[in-house]
């Protein structure tokens, strides 16, 4: 209502509508020049991209598609492919069991998976704040169960063993009062007691009463994934608390425990895996009687956790080394203990600060497991390379099988780095 | 530290115990099953089938032994072991016997202290060749670019056989019989060196066979065969004789399908009935049922049986006889008699 006809010839009501920009500022041309061709270089660049894009897809896809799964062996894929470019698939889908289980008993494979499906549920509240705390509960019981399910025997083993422990905690409740770290080392010492001398003859006798158990599956007969998923999962669990240990042990005032914390840690990281596997797999032999049985997964445990440990050791030291000093006082001024002020004030932003780092040291330690197949021990790539590609209807299946083996092995790195991209996303506290 | 003096105790009641009882046969029969050394993985020799179960040439050797111990054959436990651990895993006592394509040499059987119990292959060491080379003996292949087991005796055999023949190579190490396969196929290597049966297996797998050749010259012999430690000769003969029933019954013709028959009852041929048990002691000689014989017989069938199943022209490995024929049929292999 307020124009101006005396004062002005015309006056626009409202403003001209916006003209749709140039055609190369929108959509895909405009994409295309910003993101592949804004230079010749860059333009370049992009077409050879797209040709070896295009070679290593015309190469691989029609191997994918025109793969065969169903034959029985290398001669019979030849057949049915008849000269064309395909992959023999069928020895993945004829050997599943063998890549997954090794030579574990197939009529007990339920028993292996209902152990695995268990690992998500007992990790589960581990991983995932928001779930209730009542599941660590199951988390605690789950070693014990899951060592029942995959080597079965009596139900009184694992049980017992669950019962040292227990103990352990009621000696160290005891003890905690007075010296926080000799509670811990006294809470062990009576674990490592009743588990050497008094587990055999109890659960003997609890056994002859009330016999449960499952059928009892060797060592040797465990292999395939199973075993990389138990050595990564057992070894990386019980690396992490023993990394801490030597972390803060290196740190330490007292010269003793720092001496012993640094010899080893060096030791173990100046030595190759495959040394301490040899050691484990061949040397122990000798010192050991004929006869006695020291389980060879129970020797590999031991040496790729301490062999984590030293790594994880190094990482946390990292974490410890960046936080500034006056955390350290912080903690002294409030008049908190040395292990309060570690577990209360210290540790949470170190170990925050090392997340990346141990988790590529998890990583690292998952895929090492397949070092093993050195040692005579069948896990995945043993299978591969031993009996499988060794049967003579699938001598010569090489890309398949490794393949696969690289496929599932990227799956589980993938999770495992994706889930640590989502914890630090959690814990960052520097924005609000 | 309590822990430590714990497993000291136990090892050294071990060792005790250990060097107390050296009767590797009584041992085995009380714990019910034998314990036998494997390759961890060798085509036609042992490998697994879609079910787990280990067969094989070599495997059938361990069979063999059990059968004639127990009267059946499945009572193994198969222990595959590389070929890095193998003589370790073997004295240690872990395992009873070995039966993994092990050359017989002069230093494995005196200076490591273990006893080689006859020759099951006759192998040796020969060259596999791409046809389009164009070459027909293994001295044209000056400068070529040679595939090769590293860690084996191929190895040295190549070297001592260019260096007599004054002949120049490039070795590309390898570790595997697949990776092996994978680096001749992809052309790293013009030459492909191992052992003649492994050769022939590697051959068999390609896509067109025709296009590979093996050299004529074989520059080294193997004679593979079954081994055990040194110092308990009862536990040797046991595996001994079972290799050398195999072999006698394929010279006299019992086989699996007949070793029934001529069981039943003594036949006009006293060798047989003594292989068999039912003529004389020599299974008791051996510590053995008297049925021994049959049992090792009915395993997997006698030497040329097991020949032709695993390895033999009608499978895919498809190597001949060759060495490996009876003597009577101009071959090595020679089982002294039964008697």
């Amino acid at each position: 209502m307020s124009t101006h006809p005396d004062t002005a010839a015309f006056v626009r009501h409202d403003a001209l509508p916006p003209q749709d920009p140039p055609a190369s500022e929108v959509g895909m041309v405009h994409w295309l020049r910003v993101n592949l061709f804004s230079s010749i270089g860059h333009g370049i660049m992009t077409l050879v991209a797209l040709y070896c894009i295009y070679a290593l897809l015309a190469a691989v896809v029609p191997w994918l598609v025109n793969g065969v799964w169903d034959a029985d062996s290398i001669r019979q894929c030849r057949e049915k492919l008849d000269g064309a470019r395909g992959g023999c698939f069928a020895v993945i889908a004829e050997r599943w069991p063998q890549l997954l289980f090794g030579n574990y008993p197939s009529e007990h494979y339920d028993r292996a998976s209902l152990a695995f499906v268990l690992l998500f549920v007992a990790i589960a509240p581990v991983l995932f704040f928001d779930l209730p705390r009542k599941m660590l509960w199951f988390t605690g019981l789950f070693p014990f169960i899951a060592y029942w399910l995959i080597w079965g025997g009596s139900i009184w083993v694992p049980v017992l063993a669950l019962a040292g422990v227990v103990l352990g905690f009621f000696v160290y409740r005891a003890l905690a009062g007075r010296s926080f770290f000799g509670a811990i080392i006294a809470g062990i010492a009576a674990t490592m007691i009743f588990g050497f001398v008094m587990l055999g003859p109890i659960a003997g006798l609890l056994n002859s009463v009330l016999n449960i158990s499952l059928d009892p599956v060797e060592s040797r007969q465990i292999g395939g994934f199973m075993i990389n998923f138990i050595l990564g999962t057992t070894c990386i669990a019980l690396s992490l608390p023993l990394g801490i240990a030597l972390a803060l042990g290196r740190q330490s005032n007292l010269p003793i425990i720092k001496t012993i914390c640094v010899v080893f840690i060096e030791f173990i990281r100046g030595v190759p895996l495959i040394t301490l596997l040899f050691v484990a797999s061949v040397m122990l032999a000798y010192f050991l009687p004929p006869g006695t049985n020291f389980d060879l997964i129970l020797r590999v445990i031991i040496m790729i956790t301490l062999f984590a440990a030293a790594y994880m050791a190094e990482a946390i030291r990292g974490g410890l080394a960046a936080l500034p000093t006056g955390q350290y006082e912080a903690g002294a001024s409030l008049g908190l203990d040395y292990w309060q002020s570690m577990r209360l004030i210290i540790l949470p932003q170190a170990l925050k600060i090392s997340i990346p780092s141990i988790v590529n040291i998890a990583i690292g330690l998952f895929k090492d497991t397949t070092l093993v197949s050195i040692i005579s021990m069948f896990d995945m790539v043993g299978m591969i390379q031993g009996p499988i590609l060794s049967s003579t209807e699938w001598f010569g299946v090489y890309w398949e099988l490794l393949g696969f083996a690289a496929l599932l092995f990227f799956v589980f790195c993938y999770g495992i780095s994706q889930y640590s991209q989502y914890l630090e996303r959690k814990l960052a506290t520097d924005h609000h | 530290m309590k822990n430590s003096l714990l497993l000291g105790a136990i090892a050294v009641t071990g060792m005790v115990a250990g060097a107390a009882t050296a009767d590797t046969l009584q041992e085995v029969k009380d714990r019910g099953v034998l314990n036998c050394g494997i390759s961890t993985g060798l085509v036609g020799f042992a490998s697994q089938n879609a079910n787990g179960d280990w067969q094989g040439f070599d495997v059938a050797i361990c069979q063999a032994v059990a059968a004639a111990i127990f009267g059946d054959a499945n009572a193994v436990e198969y222990n595959p072991v590389t070929n890095q651990v193998r003589f370790e895993i073997l004295n240690s006592g872990e395992i009873d016997m070995l039966s993994r394509n092990t050359t017989w040499t002069f230093s494995r059987d005196v200076d490591l202290k273990l006893d080689f119990l006859g020759v099951n292959y006759y192998d040796g060491q020969g060259f596999l060749i791409p046809t389009e080379l164009g070459v027909s003996s293994a001295k044209e292949l000056d400068g070529a670019k040679v595939c090769i087991q590293k860690g084996t005796t191929t190895e040295l055999n190549v070297a001592d056989f260019f260096r007599v023949n004054n002949i120049e190579y490039e070795p590309v190490p390898i570790s595997t019989a697949s990776e092996a396969q994978q680096a001749y196929l992809a052309g790293t290597c013009q030459v492909y060196t191992t052992d003649a049966s492994g050769l022939a297996a590697t051959r068999a797998s390609f896509e067109d066979p025709s296009a590979h050749v093996i050299l004529p010259e074989i520059i080294s012999k193997e004679p593979l065969g079954p081994l055990v430690r040194h110092g308990d000769d009862d536990w040797g003969d046991v595996v001994r004789w079972s290799l050398n029933a195999l072999i006698a019954a394929e010279e006299l013709g019992i086989t699996s399908a007949n070793v029934d028959d001529l069981a039943a009852a003594p036949t006009d041929n006293p060798e047989i009935n003594r292989l068999l048990g039912t003529e004389g002691t020599l299974g008791e000689m051996l510590g053995l049922p008297a049925d021994w014989g049959v049992n090792v017989i009915k395993a997997n069938g006698n030497y040329g049986e097991i020949f032709e199943k695993f390895i033999g022209e009608n499978t895919p490995i498809g190597l001949a006889r060759g060495l490996n024929a009876q003597w009577t049929d101009g071959g090595l292999l020679y089982a002294p008699p039964f008697r």
